[in-house]
């Protein structure tokens, strides 16, 4: 099954992956190791969990600034998200994409979109594969 | 978002990669706050140095920007780990250093002013009563917003940049009055030392979650409490702005029918919230004063309580180049040097690597450095007033 939407543009990009999803806001600084591209805050969902190469779906950032140069640091190495969709994009978050220029739409309801699904996004438009059919 | 034909330029690169990339950064923050339009800025302020947390690859990001790109605005910078002159009598590490000076050395190709201190408003970057400004350095920003009645958001590293290099920032939050009004109000009792001001602030800056607070009961108030309490509650809270009855110049500027609530602070507020942040230890290896940087007033005033006594341990005091250079000029410098207190310049026990240069306990009168210390350098801290560090120093 698929699914179409539409958010706004923080960076463009026309890029294709697997989405890696989680409800719970993340902090880079801090939060995410720069030298292995995975989220190491205590206690996250997430944590453990390599966020490399995929659709890195989100509501928001939060923690210190510092968070946007993690960002390109994660860039530079190869180990930064394919892309990042966030419900409500914050300045961290849209900082770092901007200058790591990594594709970034926001104001999409975040909750439509499951780890594993395969997520297309042009632009403003987000196309989402559910990887389970549902019924 | 509305933009002006040289804005419009910009962004689509005609003055350069630095100008273009400054220019996204703005226009997507226009965005995200719903900002009508730029306004330009007078002056910029510069967090982001330590090489520690930009890494090779912010590094290379701020030499690229170099390249073709420069500050329009007069931009002053954060302190970074150590001091630029003193750093071998401080014990930092040559590796450090050397990746520190790099950093440095970008800034200066882009135009920025290296006053490397967290109180620019001390160093020759004080903006006036309803400049827009573009700051970072959240200590730094409630000062100018509160005290000064300067507008400014409390910019990130980068979009401070960007500001910089465009001379512009998006016009949203605290540019306008709305985001201005006191929204609630805070009965404090009158305030002793430093110590009590940096408690308040982190106190109210715990329980409030963001917000405006329009304190009163405070009675008179110095440069430097204010300097504390700005920092305590932007440390502790995220708070920009805070206004103080019959002191602050734009505590009556607006009516209170935005004022949510009313909280009451009492002393003993105070002396738990600083036991809550102290911890026990017998002997303090670092006694240090300047978080954030400390004003002239402040080193007169130690070498007023030291009386002539010399220090029996490390007695550190951390101000800006500027103040330090005006310790030197009367004469204070010598006096202080030759008690055995060192004013060191360009950096701040919360930016240097503190256990790389092995403190175990120390000994301070700001919340805000307590706080960052325990979390970013795992070091035991205990807070006592100046009057007490001063005699612990001595003893």
């Amino acid at each position: 099954m698929k699914i179409v939407l539409e958010g706004r543009v923080i960076w463009k990009g026309h890029v294709e992956g697997e989405a890696l999803t989680t409800r719970q806001p993340i902090s880079f600084y801090g939060g995410v190791d720069p030298g292995t591209g995975k989220i190491i805050e205590k206690g996250h969902e997430l944590e453990g969990v390599s966020i490399s190469d995929k659709i890195l779906v989100f509501p928001y950032g939060k923690g210190s600034t510092v968070g946007s140069y993690i960002l390109l640091r994660l860039k530079k190495r190869g180990l930064a998200p394919r892309a990042i969709i966030n419900q409500r994009c914050e300045p961290i978050i849209a900082v770092g994409a901007i200058i790591a220029e990594i594709p970034c739409v926001d104001l999409i309801d975040v909750s439509r979109i499951s780890t594993g699904d395969i997520v297309r996004i042009h632009g403003s438009r987000v196309e989402v594969w559910k990887r389970i059919p549902s019924l | 978002m509305y933009l002006t034909r040289l804005e419009e330029r910009m962004l689509a690169g005609e003055y350069g990669y630095a100008a273009q990339k400054a220019m996204e950064i703005l226009v997507a923050l226009g965005k995200i706050y719903g900002a009508e339009r730029m306004i330009e800025i007078r002056s910029a302020q510069i967090s982001g140095v330590s090489y520690s947390n930009l890494g090779e690859e912010g590094l290379e990001f701020l030499l690229k920007l170099a390249e073709d790109g420069c500050v329009r605005v007069p931009t002053t910078l954060n302190p970074c780990g150590m001091d630029l002159e003193e750093w071998r009598e401080m014990g930092i590490p040559e590796d450090f250093a050397e990746k520190q000076l790099r950093v440095i050395e970008a800034y200066r190709r882009l135009g920025v002013e290296l006053t490397l201190t967290c109180t620019p408003y001390l160093a020759g970057n004080m903006p006036e009563f309803g400049d827009h400004v573009a700051w970072s350095e959240s200590s730094a920003v409630i000062y100018i917003n509160s005290v000064i009645g300067a507008r400014t958001n409390r910019e990130g590293g980068p979009s401070a940049l960007a500001a910089a290099i465009t001379g512009r920032t998006p016009l949203y939050g605290l540019h306008l009055d709305d985001a201005r009004r006191p929204t609630i109000i805070v009965r404090a009792p009158r305030i002793g030392g430093e110590l009590d001001a940096s408690a308040l602030g982190y106190h109210v800056g715990r329980i409030l979650v963001g917000g405006v607070p329009l304190f009163t009961g405070l009675g008179a108030i110095s440069r430097d409490q204010l300097k504390a309490l700005g920092a305590g509650l932007a440390s502790s809270g995220g708070i920009a702005l805070f206004h103080v009855e019959g002191v602050t110049p734009e505590a009556q500027r607006y009516s209170r029918e935005h004022v949510e609530d009313v909280i009451e602070v009492t002393e003993n507020d105070l002396r738990n919230e600083i036991e809550m942040l102290g911890e026990e230890f017998d002997e303090p290896d670092l006694i240090f004063v300047g978080c954030p940087h400390a004003s002239i007033e402040e080193l007169t005033k130690i070498y007023l309580l030291l009386s002539g006594r010399s220090v029996s341990r490390r007695f550190w005091i951390f101000a800006s180049r500027a103040v330090r250079a005006q310790a030197e000029r009367i004469g204070l410098l010598a006096k202080l040097e030759e008690l055995g207190v060192r004013v060191y310049c360009d950096t701040c026990p919360v930016v240097a690597p503190l256990k790389r240069l092995g403190f175990k306990n120390v000994l301070t009168n700001s919340m805000k450095a307590a706080y960052y210390l325990r979390s970013l350098h795992e070091v035991r801290v205990q807070l006592k007033p100046l009057r007490k560090l001063v005699e612990d120093a001595v003893r």
